[in-house]
């Protein structure tokens, strides 16, 4: 019993760094209804300030814990529901995750690009001396850190309870959660409600943030991004509800690693798989099991029924006019730049468009899964990562020609999006996005790190390409990545007009009603999730080729939400919408090098996707495609009224909604 | 009354939530071409029957037969392909397609004939067929001049008739309609009666049909169903059951 005890008490501070945070994004969701995804995101930005300030601004530990914690915290809170949640607390729950999601990937490249990309070391413990031991249990020495973050978890855990159980304001929280429209109505000022819920979570998550760093020498995001898979997990299985149970699952969790490290013999696969991969399994397991969480995003607002329906997105009822000018504008491009490319292009140039193709490619399987079938995968790149593994994994042990290997690839990637479409079934939404999350760091952690498939992955040897393929600077990989790039687009296009397109748009719009059509909206789910997998794996492997590698590092999850991040800015709903988001990456990255590095580097070609995608709620169609068609109706306009007889309407004559994104009013019910 | 063959048979139906009875053991029957109203004050249980025998909840007790087989433990989209055809209480509309093609996505699921190499290879665009069947079930609820107008575009009531028109599309045996004159006027509350009716004379179809507009329902029913507090309390022709003192009592609360 006491070895046991020896190794499980290590484990309770590492539990309570999971339930810190579990406890922060049940109290979030609990109090806003949103799922925040930027919440590590938001304690990593005030861990970072508070060491700055100490390190490098000589700051006082209490000056510094009062403006990283309890200004900015609360600060960051506040802005995020000002200007972002507050618009979009009417939308669909994959509006708000892509704006978590934004927030997530934007505010560490902020910090980077403001503060520069040195890493902070050693953040002083506020609560308790790290270096002296306290107390022993079991035989175990209680250091202040370890003593800090227990009682920290525990004082934060009976305040927020009774915050919410026992105050006033803690009611009117979880009335606004339900339905802020109402409690406004019982003459609660919903918005001061909901803002102090913001300001107490980002309180919450600054404390967190700063608690938690002394345990990391180095203050990297990377570690607070891990935290927040293992917070995913604890808050999963107290269905974003319970506090207690997420604390609780929490603590479970770090026990768990610490008595399997004990107990596992350290050069054992479990031990180096079954560890890494301990908080994606558990998340994997509440999705699996806890049924409150298939309708945990499914609107409880009793005003609800009086909603208009969501208007439609402008680019899946654009004017006729317009799409037939674009189209002519692509033919002309496509021509001028295949003939560029083949020509005159510079070497450096080709490259860089060639890796824009490729991730065109990559980002089609984007709009399939989140235009066509309305719902967020967050493992597309690792998707692309298993094409481009298996591609390696054939050529190395086979001898498989690349190519071929890229083929099969593209259908064992396929399978693998098939057994998470399987496995999330009945998940929609926020339980989707989770589902995907947890099965791309699996892969992550678990899988790629493999020794048996290839562990740091593969460098690519031009015998196994042939045909000079492999220069990924030559024309005959522009060639290749062309014709791939087009098969593909036509593919999606076709998806997109023919049946199983008209069943997901019905979907997307009501899955009650298209079921209630004779809609197997399981199959279709299953369908739409093979496709981009196929997709993604096909241009996980012409990325290898284009790199020379097939390292996993090309594919880890963080590229995952990057991804969705950038195509949702250019348009998810469009084929030239993953084009455009191809183009706009790569060349971004590539003009950015032109600059002084003190601008940022690619951290401000994310930043400047993140906040594109900031907009999602707002345009769903993307940022660029509602500009493009607002310009195009424009001109539309101008080029109509200057002849005598006025000409066609703008739009071509078609019923178009009005391009803002106010809802029509015309449709609801007072039944 | 003639008796009809029982088409749809419920037998003791109940469904709760969190311990609450939506419904306790409801019993009822709709008869081949045969027009049932299902009428009850709010919170007397209609649309949760409804859900039950759409499949869209499980009840947690009783038998849902259609043509004698039964239903429960079916999900939804057999039950459709079956020929339970339904609308909403709450307009259930595709914002981003059009009339027609609301239509068009409810025949190729109910006659399943979408394949996903037919779109691979350009041969999904709807046939000659399906647009004629189409344009005969938009001119028989009245809105074919609207074939191609985008749904969102539309008012209430023409999305209630889009709905209408996308249930009858696929030919049902039985149509589930949910309060479909909610939020019409009366001019088109009259015009949705008479395609109602002429929908039963022309094509015999079963309707089971919930509503508040009790003038409507004496027009168009052939027989009516009382629900209160999620339990069947009268049952015969409109005229009998509106006499009865415990359905005055259930909606005007006047003692029997």
């Amino acid at each position: 019993m006491e070895h046991f005890l020896g190794f499980a008490i290590p484990g309770i501070p590492y539990g309570c760094t999971y339930s810190i945070m579990a406890v922060g994004l049940v109290l979030t969701y609990q109090a806003t209804g949103v799922f925040n995804f930027a919440y590590g995101a938001q304690a990593y930005v005030s861990a970072f300030i508070f060491t700055l300030l100490i390190q490098n601004e000589h700051l006082p530990i209490w000056l510094a814990f009062l403006i990283a914690v309890v200004i900015l915290g609360p600060g960051l809170g506040l802005v995020f529901d000002r200007f972002l949640f507050r618009k979009i607390s009417n939308t669909n729950t994959v509006a708000k995750l892509v704006v978590g999601i934004a927030l997530f990937v934007g505010i560490p490249a902020i910090l980077s690009i403001i503060f520069g990309s040195a890493n902070q070391y050693n953040t002083p413990s506020v609560l308790f001396n790290p270096d002296v031991v306290y107390f022993r249990v079991a035989d175990t020495p209680i250091n202040g850190i370890y003593l800090s973050t227990v009682v920290t978890t525990a004082v934060i855990l009976v305040a927020l309870l009774a915050l919410m159980r026992l105050t006033n304001l803690g009611l009117q929280m979880r009335g606004a959660v339900e339905s802020r429209r109402l409690i406004s109505l019982d003459g609660v000022n919903a918005g001061r409600v909901v803002a102090t819920a913001w300001a107490i979570s980002g309180l919450m998550a600054g404390l967190a943030g700063v608690l938690l760093a002394p345990i990391y020498g180095q203050l990297q995001f990377s570690d607070y991004a891990a935290l927040m898979v293992a917070a995913f997990a604890a808050a999963a299985w107290a269905v974003l509800r319970s506090m207690p149970i997420a604390a609780l699952v929490g603590i479970l969790m770090g026990v768990t690693v610490t008595v399997l490290q004990g107990y596992l013999p350290v050069s054992s696969v479990w031990s180096s798989a079954a560890l890494t991969s301990l908080p994606f399994v558990v998340l994997l397991a509440a999705l699996l099991l806890v049924r409150g969480l298939r309708s945990v995003d499914q609107t409880k607002d009793p005003l609800s029924s009086v909603d208009p329906p969501t208007p439609p997105t402008t680019a899946t009822l654009r004017a006729p006019t317009m799409d037939k000018n674009i189209r002519r504008s692509y033919y002309v491009l496509l021509a001028v730049f295949a003939v560029s490319m083949l020509t005159w292009m510079p070497k450096t140039w080709e490259s860089v468009f060639n890796n824009a193709l490729v991730y065109a490619v990559i980002f089609l399987s984007i709009t399939l899964i989140t235009g066509m079938g309305g719902q967020l995968s967050l493992a597309q790149a690792t998707l692309a990562g298993v094409g481009a593994v298996t591609a390696a994994q054939l050529a190395s042990h086979l001898g498989l020609n690349f190519l071929v290997g890229g083929l099969v690839g593209a259908i064992v990637a396929g399978a693998v999006a098939v057994v998470i479409a399987f496995a999330s079934v009945r998940l929609r939404g926020l339980g989707l996005a989770l589902m995907t999350i947890a099965a791309a760091l699996f892969f992550d952690n678990a899988v790629f790190p493999q020794e048996a498939i290839g562990t740091g992955g593969y460098d690519l040897k031009s015998s196994w390409i042939g045909l000079g393929l492999h220069d990924a600077n030559g024309h005959a990989f522009f060639i290749l990545v062309m014709v791939v790039l087009v098969i593909c687009v036509l593919g999606v296009m076709q998806v997109q007009k023919g049946t199983l397109g008209r069943f997901l748009g019905a979907m997307r719009g009501s899955d009650t009603a298209a079921a209630g059509l004779g809609i197997n909206l399981t199959w279709q789910h299953v369908v739409i999730f093979a496709l981009a997998g196929v997709v993604a794996g096909i241009g996980g492997t012409l990325l290898s080729i284009q790199q020379a590698s097939a390292s996993p590092e090309l594919f880890n999850y963080q590229f995952s939400l990057v991804f969705v991040v950038v195509v949702v800015t250019t348009g998810v709903s469009t084929v030239e919408g993953a084009i455009q988001a191809g183009f706009g990456y790569i060349v971004l990255q590539q003009l950015i090098t032109y600059l002084p590095a003190r601008w940022g580097g690619n951290n401000l070609v994310i930043l400047f996707f993140a906040f594109g995608a900031l907009t999602y709620a707002a345009h769903p169609e993307g940022i660029l495609e509602y500009q493009k068609r607002k310009w195009t109706l424009r001109a539309e306009r101008i080029i109509y009224r200057s002849k005598p007889d006025g000409g066609p309407a703008p739009g071509g004559g078609a019923v178009l909604p009005d391009p803002s994104p106010t809802p029509t009013p015309a449709v609801h019910d007072h039944g | 009354m003639v008796e009809r063959s029982p088409l749809l048979e419920v037998r003791e139906v109940r469904k709760a939530f969190g311990g609450i009875a939506a419904i306790s053991d409801v019993s009822l029957h709709v008869g081949e071409g045969e027009i049932v109203g299902l009428v009850g004050p709010n919170g007397a249980g209609k649309t949760t029957l409804f859900n039950c025998v759409c499949g869209q909840i499980r009840p947690d007790g009783g038998h849902v037969l259609l043509e004698g087989r039964e239903l429960l433990g079916m999900p939804t989209y057999k039950r459709a392909r079956l020929g339970v055809g339904r609308t909403y209480q709450r307009v259930e509309i595709f914002p981003d397609m059009s009339v027609a093609d609301h239509l068009l996505v409810a025949l190729r699921a109910r006659d399943r004939t979408g394949r996903l190499w037919k779109d691979l290879c350009n041969m999904s665009a709807p046939t000659e067929d399906e647009r004629r069947r189409v344009n005969a079930c938009l001119e028989l609820v009245g809105i074919a001049d609207r074939a191609e107008s985008a749904v969102s575009a539309l008012g209430l009531g023409s999305c209630r008739l889009v709905e209408l028109a996308r249930a009858l599309v696929a030919e049902p045996v039985l149509l589930l309609a949910d309060e479909p004159s909610s939020g019409l006027d009366v001019h088109e509350t009259a015009e949705l009666a008479e395609v109602l009716k002429m929908l039963h004379r022309e094509r015999g179809m079963a309707m089971l049909l919930v509503e508040h507009d009790l003038g409507m329902v004496s027009d168009v029913v052939d027989r009516a169903v009382v629900m209160d507090l999620g339990a069947v309390i009268a049952e015969g022709t409109f005229d009998e059951v509106m006499a009865m003192p415990s359905v005055r009592h259930a909606y005007l609360g006047l003692s029997a």
